[in-house]
């Protein structure tokens, strides 16, 4: 588990950061997406793959939420 | 147009590399390579903030330097203390020229070294009653320091001294805050780390003192974050958004104060200029306090006309206006400047390596003046940095992370540049060389860069030290006396 940020950038899209690691990355998807259930599994840009517990979407970016990593694409 | 083509480059580095042991060969080839503009991302192409390989020689710094050094140091009314040794404190102090306005050891205490001088009883016994010690002296001494941080160097970690309780004892008791920053320097593997923590330490102990009292506020309110005054910067910066009608609330950190600090979680917008020191606090403040970041960059006309735009663009018309009138008020001068310089230095080609921003916000600045920077690199970048670098590159430049000393001889030979911008460490080896070179650290004991009075400073040191008649007299010690007897009859 690793604590990460969740923002947007200029563009409107989503941005991942962990700031343990400072790696930062675009996110491609985002398994929810609606006002009631947001979260689950996120795709990287750089081919990496975490997951965050699905939450109600929150009002405002950025977040920090706690994040699982599923796929291993660091280097 | 670069200095050499793409398959003349990567022949180059597969020479320089040809050197190494397999292992290592393995490991610095990660660690360069050829820009490609159309890229997106570095990742595939360079890795960076990785361990610097025993054996070669790196330009990086600690972690302690990146705490102590860069983030902490120049905060004038806070007294850091360099705890431990005393050779940490006294070999670096004051040797960045962060410059400020005060009274040194009366209101400010920049260019003081405050030293714990560990002894070996201290390593033996601890050290934590000398620093609590120390603190009540400093309080004696220098009743009109704001605060104090206590920046450990390498002992302090390893003997496992217990400074957060000093400092909460120690601030309980003086009634100022007292920050405890472990940047020990074995941490992580240059002085990026050090940023981070000491951008840590001053979100838990700092940031949020003044929540919930007033501030008059106004909504043209921004704070300068990321700017360390080096030969006076951040005043060159400041003046222009104050022109263009902007309130600088704080400076972080060169000629920052504590009360600075404190109030900025009550500013419209963050300008970040060194990404990689400040992006830390920049994401906490927009998570916490909803204050939105921008990077900018004030080298040179064309990226400082582009960076007001930027930034007026988060503002209401009458900033949007005064940024047009600001850079309409300056382009005569800009213009005056390029004219006299660029004839002189027109064509030339430039190679950098310097720390975290400049390796590619001064690429427009050269530009600019009709230089052209073919290669370029950074001591502690991460890949973020190398995302940024890549747009403002050319094609086929050359793109070096965490350079060892004899990578850089080698990268400098075959490329023949005309001018090369790094630091103290490899000043000497390429004056030795014969070939023209600038501190891009310290502005070589000039400044400031920044901005449009840094500009014309800028351009008349390039011209200054590119065009000096002395370089062609110099011979390295290498090259044989015969040698230099046939170029001569030559």
């Amino acid at each position: 588990m690793a604590n990460i940020m969740i923002r947007q950038n200029a563009a409107g899209g989503l941005v991942f950061y962990l700031p343990k690691r400072d790696l930062e990355a675009d996110i491609q998807s985002i398994e929810f997406d609606t006002p009631e259930k947001w979260g689950g599994e996120l795709k990287l840009e750089n081919g990496g793959s975490y997951y965050v517990d699905p939450i109600p979407k929150p009002a405002r970016l950025p977040i920090s939420v706690r994040a699982k990593r599923l796929g291993a694409a660091e280097d | 147009m670069a200095a050499l083509t793409r398959e003349a480059t990567e022949a180059l580095i597969a020479e320089v590399l040809e050197v190494y042991p397999e292992k290592a060969k393995k490991d610095r080839a990660k660690h360069l390579m050829i820009n490609d503009k159309t890229l997106e991302s570095s990742k595939k192409c360079i890795t960076s903030n990785r361990k610097s390989l025993p054996g070669v020689m790196t330009m990086r710094g600690c972690a302690y330097a990146g705490s102590k050094g860069v983030v902490w140091g120049p905060i004038k009314d806070i007294i850091s203390i360099s705890h431990g040794p005393i050779g940490c404190g006294q070999y670096a102090r004051a040797g960045r020229r962060n410059y400020y306005v005060g009274t040194t050891g009366v209101d400010a205490f920049c260019e003081l070294n405050f030293t714990s001088d560990f002894q070996e009883k201290d390593i033996v016994f601890g050290g934590d009653k000398k620093l609590a010690k120390l603190i009540e002296e400093i309080e004696q001494l220098f009743p009109l320091n704001k605060g104090i941080s206590v920046q450990s160097e390498c002992p302090i970690g390893l003997i496992g001294d217990d400074i957060e309780a000093v400092s909460k004892k120690a601030a309980a008791a003086i009634g100022k805050p007292v920050v405890p920053v472990r940047c020990e320097g074995f941490r992580g593997v240059s002085q990026s780390l050090g940023h981070h923590i000491a951008n840590d330490s001053v979100r838990d102990w700092i940031l949020s003192n003044r929540d919930g009292q007033a501030f008059e506020t106004t909504p043209y309110d921004v704070a300068i974050l990321g700017d360390y005054n080096i030969g006076g910067d951040a005043w060159a910066s400041r003046i222009l958004l104050e022109q263009m009608g902007l309130r600088v609330v704080a400076q972080w950190s060169g000629d920052g104060t504590l009360a600075e600090m404190e109030n900025t979680p009550k500013v419209k917008l963050n300008l970040l200029h060194c990404y990689r020191s400040m992006n830390y606090i920049s994401r906490h403040m927009e998570e916490k306090y909803g204050i939105p970041w921008l990077e900018y960059n004030f080298f040179g006309p064309t990226k400082i006309a582009e960076s007001l735009r930027k930034i007026a663009s988060f503002f209401d018309d009458k900033i949007k206006e005064g940024a047009e009138r600001v850079i309409a008020q300056h382009k005569e001068m800009m213009d005056a400047v390029i004219a006299k310089y660029r004839p002189r230095l027109e064509g030339k080609k430039v190679m950098l390596y310097v720390g975290g921003l400049r390796p590619r916000h001064v690429v427009g600045a050269y530009e600019d003046l009709g230089m052209e920077v073919v290669g370029t690199g950074y001591e502690f970048a991460h890949n973020d940095d190398y995302d940024r670098t890549i747009k403002d590159m050319g094609d086929a430049t050359l793109i070096y992370d965490d350079v060892t000393g004899y990578e850089f001889e080698e990268f400098v030979k075959a490329c023949k540049p005309d001018l090369i911008g790094s630091g103290i460490k490899e000043k000497y080896v390429f004056h030795k060389m014969g070939v023209p070179f600038r501190q891009l650290h310290s502005w070589d004991y000039s400044g400031p860069y920044h901005g449009v009075d840094g500009f014309a400073i800028f351009a008349r040191d390039m011209d200054m030290t590119l065009n000096n008649p002395c370089w062609s007299k110099l011979t390295p010690p290498w090259v044989k006396k015969d040698e230099v007897a046939e170029k001569k009859a030559a």
